[in-house]
């Protein structure tokens, strides 16, 4: 008994489509099947002209977002028998431009991720000879969920409020740089603060909480950035009662 | 991008936000049941002996003022998310509105 | 072949698009029905500033029946915020105590504990 599954897919090529439009495919059923496969399916046996982003297929390299029936997932972590009865309707993620197909324009997202100085911003540098930095269990916890973003944006196409302000520094951004300031090799919180406090930076943040609910790592964003709204009003509160003092 | 100010108006926020939570509905149960009820009469003697007291001001301000200032600035955001923008109009009559009834408040506190 | 991407508008009712929009909505809107009340405060505190018969004609208002219905609905209202208030509190502020992270439930617990405290102790003074 062969069953099928129906996707609508949303199409765009801009060399011959003014607009996108959806598009009916019928799939072959398979028990152990993802969404992922499906596409792979139709591109190799249906249609070779349908454009999308993947590659480790295990919810690791953060390249298959999708819009699946509304709501951003990875789809090689969306299983055909999770939707059994639907017709399943593929878009690209939301609040991205389209590129073409199931491809969205990530530009604006690499320049927000660069410009919140993902990396340890040490205050002074140790010299080869003194040894690596030692870091404990305890302070390793301390940051641990932060480091596990794939970059899969799924929190972008989630959060209303990148909807509605295209320059919102957004989800992943933010919590990559709550990752750095909680490590204790870092020293540079104050510097990514000109991006990180600015109003297209936290405050941008109204705590919808969508961002973490759509999240398949767990990293919790919206937790991040609410623990930065808190340590940035402590500091602009302590750089108002002590101007001049720099940390 | 720069530094944003936003924490002078978030930190009030934030309190009012833990206020409101704390102290807001056993107000209510007690203006809007207990006292029509009849169980808690609320008397004039007793409300304004209250108000009096120095101590019993500065309550009456804190339970009032900060839970409006978290309403005006939570309704100033969700204009925003309502697609009514965030310019000086939205700013002006939400933060102008918690504004007044700060004022009053603290004018009926000074006259009681 | 040149490249042409497609901006997709936002609909003004985003948030009736998904559930968990509209539960954020809902949440949002709650400090407006605690806004509408403070103003109900200010205008008895105003009274009560006035003096007896003043405050005695509040109290008779607050006590019609649209009164008491407009408080219902702001009570059903302040108590939601309250129960979302303490339940997202543990994101914003995670406590560890010796490197141990402070389970949430306990952080929420706590608030909890503090709405009974301080609700038992206005409850006294309002003469219960």
């Amino acid at each position: 008994m062969s069953e099928n599954v129906t996707l609508e897919i949303l199409r765009y090529r801009p060399e011959v489509d003014s607009e996108p439009h959806f598009q009916t495919y019928t799939i072959p059923y398979e028990e152990d099947w993802v969404v992922l496969d499906g596409l792979n399916h139709i591109k190799d046996h249906v249609d070779a002209t349908l454009s999308y982003r993947w590659s480790c297929h295990m919810a690791i390299c953060g390249s298959c977002g999708m819009m699946i029936n509304g709501e951003p997932k990875l789809a090689c972590h969306a299983f055909l028998r999770d939707y059994r009865h639907d017709v399943i309707r593929i878009e690209p993620l939301d609040h991205f431009p389209i590129e073409r197909d199931l491809v969205i324009v990530m530009d604006s997202f690499i320049e927000k991720l660069s410009s919140v100085k993902p990396y340890v911003i040490a205050n002074q540098t140790k010299p080869l000879s003194e040894g690596e930095n030692l870091q404990t269990p305890l302070q390793l916890m301390a940051f641990k969920q932060y480091t596990l973003c794939i970059n899969c944006l799924l929190c972008y196409a989630a959060c209303p409020q990148c909807a509605l302000n295209e320059s919102f520094v957004g989800p992943a951004a933010l919590a990559l740089a709550h990752r750095y300031n909680l490590d204790s090799r870092d020293d540079g919180k104050e510097q990514r603060a000109e991006v990180v406090a600015s109003n297209e930076g936290i405050w941008e943040c109204t705590f919808v909480g969508a961002c973490s609910e759509v999240c398949p790592k767990h990293v919790d964003p919206a937790a991040a950035i609410q623990q930065t709204k808190i340590s940035a009003s402590l500091d602009w509160f302590k750089a108002w009662l002590l101007p001049g003092a720099h940390q | 991008m720069a530094r944003s100010n936003k924490p002078i108006l978030w930190l009030p926020f934030a309190a009012g936000g833990l206020v409101a939570a704390l102290i807001i509905p056993v107000l209510i149960l007690i203006t809007g049941l207990l006292m029509p009820l009849g169980i808690l009469p609320l008397p004039y003697e007793k409300m304004a002996a209250f108000a009096h007291n120095p101590l019993g001001k500065l309550i009456l301000f804190g339970a009032v003022a900060l839970p409006a200032w978290h309403a005006a600035h939570r309704l100033r955001m969700t204009a925003h998310d309502l697609g009514f923008g965030d310019g000086v109009a939205v700013k002006v009559i939400w933060y102008g509105a918690a504004w007044v009834l700060i004022a009053i408040t603290a004018w009926a506190l000074i006259l009681v | 072949m040149s490249r042409r991407p497609y901006i997709r508008k936002v609909k003004r009712s985003w948030w009736l698009a998904r559930r968990r929009y509209v539960v954020y909505m809902v949440r949002e809107l709650t400090s407006l029905f605690v806004g509408l009340y403070c103003a109900l405060l200010v205008v008895g505190l105003l009274r009560l500033a006035e003096g007896r018969a003043a405050w005695d004609g509040f109290l008779a208002a607050l006590s019609s029946p649209l009164g008491v219905l407009f408080q219902l609905v702001c009570l059903a209202f302040a108590a939601y915020h309250s129960v979302t208030w303490f339940a997202l509190t543990p994101k914003a502020m995670p406590l560890a105590v010796r490197g141990e992270p402070v389970p949430a439930k306990a952080i929420v617990g706590v608030h909890y504990g503090a709405w009974a405290v301080v609700s038992l102790i206005v409850l006294i003074a309002a003469g219960i």
